[in-house]
C-alpha cells in the first residue's frame, strides 16, 4: 500500500474561549510531531488535549499560534479542503446509519470525486486491512454491527483517502477492556504496515504508553508538562505532576515497554525422561545450581525438578516435575514475564518459541537489571 | 332520512361511480396541494431554526395558534379576503400542516447523533453537503411521519373545506347526505375518507421503508 506520512507542528498556539485576558484552554502550546510516528496527547479533563487535536483540522479555530502539516500553515487552505486530507476517528466512531459499511467507507474519496471503479477498490482494499471480509460486511449498515467492527469500520473509513495524518479522538474509549487491548494490537500493527503521523487522544495514561512513540502530557490550562518517549517520562518525570499522573507504578509500566527478546536469556540446566536421578544431581552440583528443567524428546519443557527431591539412582519421570507454570514467548512484556516469574516457585520463566521449544530462561534478577539501566524502547 | 328509504342503497353507490371517482379526485387535489405548500414552508422554516434555533420557540407558538383555531372560523375568517375559493380554503388547511410539519422536521434534524455530525464536519462535508446527504436522509423517518399525520388529517379537514364550496367528499356527505336527507351519500362519503387515509397512510410508510433500508437493520 502506499502511504506517506506528514510532519506536523504546532508552534505558540494558543487558544482562549472566553474574551481576551480571560483562561486559556491551550496555552502557548509548541510541538513538532515527527512523520510517522503515534503522538499521545494525554493529560487530566480541562487539560486542553481534544482542543489541541481540534486545531489541527480546525474543527475548532486556535486564538493565535500556528499550525503546519509538512510545512504547510493550515489556515491556508479553506478547511473543507484541508479536512479531507486528515483523517479523523472518534470515541463514538459515528459512523452514517443510513450508509452500508462500504459506502461509509468511501466518504471522503467520494467527497474528492475519485472515479468509482477506484472507490471501489479502496474500499475492498481498506476493509481487508482492518480484517473485515468485504464479501460479508460491505453492503451490512451500522446497526447490523459489533462495536469492535464499528470502530474498525471508522479506522477504514478515517484512512481511505490515504491522507499523511489522522487525528484519533478516544478511539477505543467506549469499547469494554478486553476488546479495547485487542483493537490497540490491531491498531498498531496496521500502523506498523501504513505508517502515518498519529495524532492519538486519550486520558488513560497505559494507553498512552502502550500506543505512543511520543507522549505528551498537558496539564490544566493547556500547558505542555512534559514531552518525550514513553520509556523517558517513565524513567524521568520532568515535574512532580507528571511523575504524579503516570502513577506511582512506574517502574512496572516501564516493564510493559519492554520485551522478553530485549533480554540475553540465560541458559538453564535441563534433564531429559529416562536419564538416571545421580547424574542429574552431579550436573546440579556443578553448576551450584537447585533447580533443573525437564524436557521431552522435542526440547518441550516438561516442569522443574527439585534438587532435594532427586534421591536415588533411577530414571527420572514426568511424574518428578512440578508441572510450569505458564512458558514465556520473546514477544512477551516483561511486565508479563515479571508476573509469571512471581507465581513460579523457582523465579526463573522459561522462554519458549513457536514450537514450543526451550529458547532459554530469564530471572527475576535480569528484570531488575533492565530497570536499574535505562533502555531504549523497542522499535 | 325521507319515510320508507331503506337506509343504505347500493344501487345509488354504483349509479353514481363516475361522480364519486369526480369527488375522490377534487378532494385529493385539494389535500395534496395544501400538504405540499405546507412541507415546503415548513422545510424552509426548519432550515432556518436549525441555523437560528432562537426561532423555534416562536415560530410553534404561531403554528401552534393557528393550528387551535377551529376549521370552521378560519375559513370563515378569510372569506371577506379570499372569498369562496379554493386560495381561502388552501390558506386554513395550509395552516394546520404547519406545526407538524416544522415540529417533525426539525425534531427529526435534531435527532441526529451529535458524533454522527462531528464526524461529517471532521472528514469534511460542507454544510450543505452535510444537510443533504447525511441529515436529512437519517432525519427521514420522522419527517415522513410528519407528513403522514398532515396528509391524514388534511383529509379529513377538506370534507369541511365543502362549506365553502369546494366539493370533494365533504360535498356527498353534507349537500347530499345530511341537506336532502340523504344517509347513503354520507355513508359512502365517510367510508372514502376513511379508506382514503389509511391507504395514504399505509403508502407513504411503505414509501419510507423503502427509502429508509438502514432503519430495519437497527430493529433487527
Amino acid at each position: 500500500m502506499t502511504s506517506s506520512a506528514a510532519v506536523v507542528r504546532l508552534e505558540h498556539v494558543s487558544k482562549r474561549y472566553g474574551p481576551e485576558g480571560g483562561p486559556e484552554a491551550v496555552s502557548d502550546l509548541s510541538l513538532e510531531i515527527p512523520a510517522g510516528e503515534i503522538c499521545v496527547l494525554v493529560g487530566p479533563s480541562g487539560c486542553g488535549k481534544t482542543t489541541t487535536m481540534k486545531m489541527i483540522n480546525r474543527l475548532i479555530e486556535p486564538t493565535s499560534g500556528r499550525i503546519t502539516i509538512d510545512g504547510e500553515d493550515v489556515m491556508a487552505l479553506p478547511a473543507v479542503e484541508l479536512r479531507r486530507r486528515i483523517g479523523y476517528v472518534i470515541q463514538q466512531v459515528g459512523l452514517f446509519p443510513h450508509l452500508t459499511v462500504a459506502e461509509n467507507v468511501a466518504v471522503v474519496p467520494r467527497l474528492l470525486r475519485w472515479p468509482e471503479s477506484r472507490v471501489h477498490e479502496r474500499t475492498n482494499e481498506l476493509l481487508d486491512l482492518v480484517r473485515l471480509q468485504p464479501s460479508t460486511y460491505a453492503d451490512r449498515y451500522p446497526a447490523a454491527l459489533s462495536g469492535g467492527e464499528r470502530q474498525r469500520v471508522g479506522v477504514a473509513r478515517a484512512l481511505a483517502a490515504d491522507p499523511p495524518l489522522m487525528l484519533m479522538d478516544e478511539p477505543f474509549g467506549a469499547v469494554d477492556p478486553i476488546l479495547r487491548d485487542r483493537l490497540q494490537n490491531e491498531f498498531l500493527r496496521l500502523q506498523a504496515q501504513v505508517r502515518k503521523t498519529i495524532v492519538f487522544v486519550t486520558h488513560d495514561v497505559d494507553e498512552a504508553i502502550k500506543m505512543a512513540d511520543r507522549i505528551a502530557i498537558l496539564q490544566r490550562g493547556g500547558i505542555l508538562a512534559q514531552y518525550d518517549t514513553p520509556d523517558s517520562i517513565l524513567k524521568a518525570p520532568a515535574s512532580e505532576f507528571v511523575a504524579h499522573f503516570v502513577g506511582a507504578d512506574r517502574g512496572l509500566k516501564r516493564l510493559s515497554l519492554g520485551r522478553v527478546r530485549d533480554l540475553e536469556l540465560g541458559k538453564p540446566i535441563t534433564a531429559r525422561v529416562g536419564e538416571p536421578r545421580g547424574d542429574l544431581r552431579r550436573r546440579l552440583e556443578e553448576a551450584a545450581a537447585d533447580f533443573i528443567l525437564l524436557l521431552d524428546e522435542k526440547d518441550r519443557p516438561l516442569g522443574w525438578i527439585d534438587r532435594g527431591d532427586l534421591g536415588g539412582d533411577d530414571a527420572v519421570t514426568v511424574d518428578d516435575a512440578t508441572p510450569g507454570s505458564p512458558t514465556l514467548e520473546p514477544e512477551s512484556t516483561l511486565r508479563d514475564a515479571l508476573s509469571v516469574m512471581l507465581g513460579s516457585s523457582v523465579q526463573l520463566g522459561v522462554v519458549v518459541d513457536s514450537d514450543e521449544r526451550v529458547l532459554g530462561v530469564i530471572s527475576v534478577d535480569a528484570i531488575s537489571e533492565v530497570l536499574r539501566t535505562p533502555t531504549s524502547r523497542p522499535a | 332520512m325521507i319515510e320508507g328509504q331503506p337506509f343504505f342503497q347500493l344501487d345509488w353507490v354504483l349509479d353514481h361511480l363516475d361522480t364519486l371517482a369526480q369527488r375522490i379526485g377534487e378532494h385529493l387535489l385539494v389535500t395534496v396541494i395544501a400538504v405540499v405548500v405546507g412541507f415546503v414552508i415548513s422545510f424552509a422554516l426548519a432550515l432556518l431554526v436549525r441555523r437560528y434555533p432562537r426561532l423555534y420557540p416562536p415560530i410553534l407558538a404561531v403554528s401552534g395558534v393557528l393550528y387551535a383555531i377551529p376549521s370552521i372560523a378560519l375559513f370563515v375568517l378569510f372569506i371577506p379576503i379570499t372569498g369562496l375559493s379554493l386560495l381561502t380554503a388552501e390558506i386554513a388547511l395550509v395552516s394546520y400542516t404547519l406545526v407538524i410539519l416544522v415540529r417533525n422536521i426539525v425534531t427529526g434534524l435534531r435527532g441526529v447523533p451529535a458524533e454522527v455530525i462531528e464526524a461529517a464536519r471532521g472528514m469534511g462535508y460542507t454544510d450543505g453537503q452535510r444537510l443533504w446527504r447525511i441529515e436529512l436522509p437519517i432525519a427521514l423517518p420522522i419527517i415522513v411521519a410528519g407528513v403522514r399525520i398532515a396528509t391524514v388529517t388534511t383529509i379529513g379537514l377538506v370534507t369541511i373545506a365543502t362549506l365553502i364550496g369546494m366539493g370533494g367528499l365533504g360535498y356527498l356527505v353534507v349537500n347530499i347526505g345530511v341537506r336532502q336527507r340523504f344517509p347513503t351519500a354520507t355513508i359512502t362519503g365517510v367510508v372514502i375518507v376513511v379508506l382514503l387515509s389509511t391507504i395514504v397512510d399505509v403508502g407513504l410508510q411503505a414509501f419510507q421503508r423503502r427509502l429508509t433500508p438502514w432503519a430495519k437493520a437497527r430493529e433487527a
